[in-house]
Parts: C-alpha cells; sequence; structure tokens
C-alpha cells in the first residue's frame, strides 16, 4: 500500500449530531482534543455534517474547536458511510490532519474504519485513553478478557485515527468567551451517486436517560442468578431513582438485555452512585464502571475484586441484602 | 445469488504473547474455535441461498489450523472454502487483513453479496467489514438485524442507539451483521464427518492474491502496539459494613444520606 506521511495539518473531531442536537461524545473529545493540542501545538478542528446544523457551530467552539467546518446539505440529512467518507477525505486529502477522532459510537464504528481505509492509514478503536508521545497519537485500549491494556501507534501513515469510548472522557465546562473560525464545505454530491438510502427509522429509545449519563447505576453480575433476580434489582433501582445495568455474564445468559451491559465490550459508565450486586469486579466489566464517584458492593465473596473498588461493601447473600435495603428505603420514604 | 462469508478462528481462551521487536500481537491458545457472531453470519448466507438459490464461499486468514473453521462452515452447509495462509500474511492489522481479504475475493470473480460479522470476539474492532467493503468499492450496511433481498434490491434493518434504521441498496453490497439475526443451525455429526472426510479447502498464499505482497501482514499494517501492560483496578479497600442484613441496610441507607444520594 502506499504510504501517506506527509506532516503538518491539525487534530480533528468528527462531530455527531442528531437532530441537530450534538452527541455528548463529541463533546467530550472536543475537550479531549484541546488538551492534546496545548501539549503538542496544532489546531483543533470540529467538522460537523448534516442538514441545517450551523447553529451547533459555536457550541463546538465554546468546548475547545478553533474551527468549525460547516457540511450542510439535504443529502446529509441522516448519517450514511458513503456520504461522511466523500466529504471528510476529500477535505482531509486537502487539509491533512495529523489526528482525527471519532466517537466509538454505531456511527463512529461505522465511518472510522471506512475513512481509515480510503486514506489508507491506521485505526484503533474503542480506546479508553489517548496521549501524545514525541509527536505521536498513543491510544490505549482494553483487551478484551484481560487486565491488560495495549498503546497502539501509527508511526508512519496520516492521519492517525481514532474512536474513542462515550464515557471515559469528562465532559469539560464550555467557555462562552472563546472565539473561532466558521468555514464551509461546498458539497458536490448528488442524491443520485449515492448508492445507500436511508428508507425508515424505527425509534425504539426508551424515555431514560442513556445510561452512560445515569446519576445512579445498580448493577447485576453473574450472583444475580436469573431473570427474577434482576426484578428485584430493579426495584431497588426505581426506589433510588437508579438506572439497571449488567456485567458480560448475565446478558450473555440473557437475563437482561445487550444495552444494559457496562465494561470493556458495552456501556462505560461514570455515576455518582454505583451499586454492584453479585458483582465480582473483573477488569471486563470494571473497566467500564472506574469513573463511578461512590461505589458501593454486594457479594457474599470476601475476596471478590469488586471490594478492592468499592467505598463501601457489604459481605452477604444478595437475595437477603437486597430485600433489606428494598425495605429499608420503603420504610424511610414512609412507604410501609 | 452469490454469496462470499468472511470467517474467524478465535482464541477461545488465550494467552497473548507480544513481539517487542515488531509491536505486533499474536494470539495463540491450545484450543481455538470460529468466532462465534459467525455462525449468525453463515447461517444468514445460507437462508438467503435456500431463499434465492446461489453459491457460498467461506474465506478466512490464519494458520494452518484455521482450515478447522472452514470444515465447520461445510459442514453448515457452504459450497467453497478458502484459506488464506501464508508467513506473508503474519502479524497484519485490521488494514492489512482487510486489504489481503479483498485481493482475495476480487480473484474469486464472482459474488453479489459479501457478508461479515458485526466484530470477532477476540478483536472486537468492528474495522474489517467497513475497511473491506471500501477495499472492494462496496456500500456497506453494518449491524443487520434482519436481510431481505428483492430482486437486485437488499433491504436491512441496520440497529442503532435509537432503535434501528432501514437501508436499502442495490447489490451488490458488503453487510455486517449482529448476533440476534437468526439462530444459527446445528450441522448432523454426519455434516461434519463429511466436511472433514470428502470436502477439500483451497489453501491460497501470498502470490496468489497479489505477486506484490507489500500489502500484506507486518509490512502492510500502519498500526503497531507499543507496549501491553497489565492494568489492575485498584482503588483501595472498601470499608465492610457487618451485620445481619436489617442492620447493614439500615447503615447503608443511612450513608447515602450522608452522601445526599438518597
Amino acid at each position: 500500500m502506499p504510504e501517506n506521511t506527509e506532516k503538518l495539518g491539525g487534530l480533528w473531531v468528527i462531530i455527531e449530531q442528531r437532530h441537530g442536537k450534538v452527541v455528548r461524545v463529541s463533546l467530550e473529545l472536543l475537550g479531549e482534543a484541546r488538551a492534546l493540542s496545548d501539549k503538542a501545538p496544532s489546531d483543533v478542528t470540529a467538522f460537523l455534517i448534516g442538514e441545517d446544523v450551523a447553529e451547533i457551530a459555536e457550541e463546538l467552539i465554546w468546548q475547545g474547536a478553533d474551527r468549525v467546518i460547516i457540511a450542510e446539505h439535504a443529502i446529509c440529512k441522516y448519517y450514511r458511510t458513503e456520504v461522511y467518507t466523500d466529504i471528510i477525505c476529500t477535505q482531509a486529502m486537502k487539509d491533512k490532519p495529523e489526528i482525527i477522532l471519532f466517537g466509538a459510537t454505531c456511527m463512529g464504528r461505522d465511518l472510522a474504519p471506512r475513512v481509515s481505509a480510503r486514506l489508507k492509514t491506521g485505526c484503533t478503536s474503542d480506546c479508553t485513553k489517548l496521549a501524545i508521545d514525541s509527536g505521536h497519537l498513543v491510544a490505549t485500549k482494553p483487551f478484551f478478557g484481560h487486565d491488560l491494556m495495549t498503546d497502539i501507534v501509527c508511526p508512519v501513515n496520516r492521519p492517525q485515527i481514532a474512536t474513542i469510548r462515550p464515557g471515559v472522557l469528562e465532559l469539560t465546562n464550555p467557555d462562552r468567551s472563546r472565539k473561532g473560525e466558521i468555514l464551509s464545505y461546498d458539497i458536490r454530491l448528488r442524491e443520485d451517486d449515492i448508492k445507500v438510502k436511508v428508507a425508515g427509522i424505527i425509534n425504539e429509545r426508551s424515555k431514560n436517560l442513556p445510561l452512560e449519563q445515569a446519576e445512579k447505576v445498580v448493577v447485576g453480575g453473574m450472583g444475580v442468578g436469573s431473570k427474577e433476580g434482576f426484578e428485584m434489582l430493579k426495584e431497588l433501582a426505581d426506589l433510588l431513582g437508579a438506572e439497571l445495568g449488567a456485567t458480560n455474564l448475565p446478558v450473555d445468559e440473557g437475563w437482561i438485555s445487550e444495552e444494559f451491559k457496562i465494561g470493556q465490550t458495552g456501556k462505560t459508565i461514570r455515576p455518582k452512585l454505583y451499586i454492584g450486586c453479585g458483582v465480582s469486579g473483573a477488569i471486563q466489566h470494571s473497566a467500564g464502571m472506574i469513573g463511578s464517584e461512590f461505589i458501593v458492593a454486594i457479594n457474599k465473596d470476601p475476596n471478590a475484586d469488586i471490594f478492592k473498588l468499592a467505598d463501601y461493601g457489604i459481605l452477604g447473600d444478595i437475595n437477603e441484602v437486597i430485600p433489606a435495603i428494598v425495605k429499608e428505603i420503603q420504610r424511610q420514604k414512609g412507604l410501609v | 445469488m452469490d454469496i462470499i462469508v468472511c470467517i474467524k478462528q478465535v482464541p477461545d481462551s488465550y494467552d497473548i504473547s507480544w513481539d517487542k521487536n515488531t509491536g505486533s500481537l499474536s494470539r495463540q491458545s491450545a484450543s481455538a474455535m470460529l468466532n462465534p457472531i459467525d455462525k449468525n453470519t453463515l447461517e444468514a448466507a445460507i437462508t438467503l441461498r435456500e431463499e434465492h438459490g446461489g453459491f457460498i464461499t467461506a474465506i478466512t486468514m490464519g494458520p494452518d489450523q484455521a482450515e478447522d473453521v472452514l470444515r465447520e462452515a461445510l459442514g453448515m452447509g457452504i459450497d467453497k472454502a478458502i484459506l488464506l495462509s501464508d508467513k506473508v500474511f503474519a502479524g497484519a492489522d485490521t488494514l492489512a487483513t482487510s486489504y489481503a481479504l479483498s485481493c482475495a475475493i476480487k480473484k474469486t470473480h464472482r459474488f453479489d453479496m459479501v457478508i461479515c460479522g458485526k466484530e470477532s470476539y477476540d478483536g472486537v474492532t468492528g474495522h474489517v467489514g467497513p475497511q473491506l467493503a471500501e477495499f472492494l468499492d462496496l456500500p456497506q450496511l453494518t449491524n443487520s438485524t434482519e436481510i431481505s433481498v428483492k430482486k437486485n434490491k437488499v433491504l436491512v434493518k441496520q440497529k442503532t442507539e435509537d432503535g434501528y434504521r432501514l437501508l436499502e441498496a442495490n447489490l451488490p453490497v458488503l453487510i455486517t451483521v449482529e448476533k440476534n439475526i437468526n439462530q444459527p443451525r446445528i450441522p448432523s455429526m454426519e455434516d461434519i464427518m463429511d466436511a472433514y472426510r470428502e470436502k477439500i479447502i483451497d489453501i491460497w498464499r501470498g502470490e496468489d492474491l497479489n505477486s506484490n505482497t507489500e500489502g500484506f501482514g507486518l509490512n502492510g499494517s500502519p498500526t503497531k502496539s507499543k507496549s501491553v501492560y497489565v492494568k489492575k483496578l485498584v482503588r483501595g479497600s472498601a470499608e465492610i459494613l457487618k451485620g445481619e442484613p436489617d442492620v447493614t441496610a439500615r447503615r447503608l441507607v443511612e450513608i447515602f444520606k450522608e452522601k445526599g444520594l438518597f
């Protein structure tokens, strides 16, 4: 494959928006890009694609962008791989950015590898940490099923591409005094040339907050033992105004659906309160919850790793402890 | 309808060894298996062949022992199996893997659809589908939970954060599938025996694909692993609440109150 080693250019963040609202991970990435660019001077560019999205641009500048490139057109109404890849790669071949960052969302995971193949460069997915070392991006990702992390670099080819998991980076506060440049990208694609059509959208999102943004989460592990066990957890979660979560195994067992999975292959959460019920604390899971502020663990195994992560632990059978907590909360709320 | 299915052999529990000099990772294990989602990938292809007729070719890249997953695919009912096995493929990252697969697929000449699993069990990058689609210049329909084909048109139901999208495109396309797309069939003992005894697996080397093997393996891999290290997540030690459940429950709720969490 031909090498593409030219340097210069800046740090790009591909902005994801749905119905004109910026997806949170894009804002997290702008803050991170800002922090990285302070260590290795470069401009932060927010690349915004969509239909009628220009009014978002200012928010992106407040969040850390020096420059916003807006590609606005009816053809971009819905995310489509071909359209976005064409726009990003056309501009990237011109501007030669050093780094392009995407959120590891459905869109980012569909788009980043396609862009990397077109630009014949490397892509590292699902990163949990980014750093700059001797001018190179160092992208850290956990290894599935192991207490192992690996640092991936793309030493020669440019740009260096990475997708970062939502929720692992902290959201920085917007600075409303920041100023930046707004440029527009001239879209020349025609609808007739686009091979994929969006024939329908089925919205099934629950009214609940996304798990990544929940302030309290009650999480069940293998110790929950059954579907019914999760109903018991749900009762506790509802009383606390918390969301429900799970580790890998209960999802694999079919006790609870995939969207509740927290960890390396699931979601990353950083709630104010985390309650782990029958959770052992294996890295597959703990990598996705280590950012929690206050951690409570209930487990009957005194050697469970989760006790090394928790602030408070209760050594006991969840089938006895959780009903007792539920009863106590009900009593305090005057429900019984 | 002629379908190419890309499958992968993955370790079922594995030791990772890392070569400091090349920055490449090798994942070796005593026992290996077919990447779990690839059973769904194969099932999706076989279902489409049942509905529309056609020919299914499965391709995998890996060491000689990766032949086993092709035998399993043959047992499920695919028509032809190709193993890309050569030292020049070793140390490939996802880009070099996708490139080698694309060369093999171009060499097979005939296909209307390429199907891959959404991601592998070991790497979990989800790169190969989109990168392969790019090298083959195909539209990509990722994370599919349903596939239907009418004449030249394919419609898939794509899983997203918000629910689903229905995507439509003309053949040829590349599709990646989700685990819940179907329930894979379990081949009979007899079919598995046949797959081992009677079926032939084509083995293709780097030079069979391209006289210039620069793009394969370690050489063609832009990413390197700089270091691998153990990361134990430890924050300290929990204060254990002692006593009967009603006592610990009361204390815990008090703590929630003190922290303003209740």
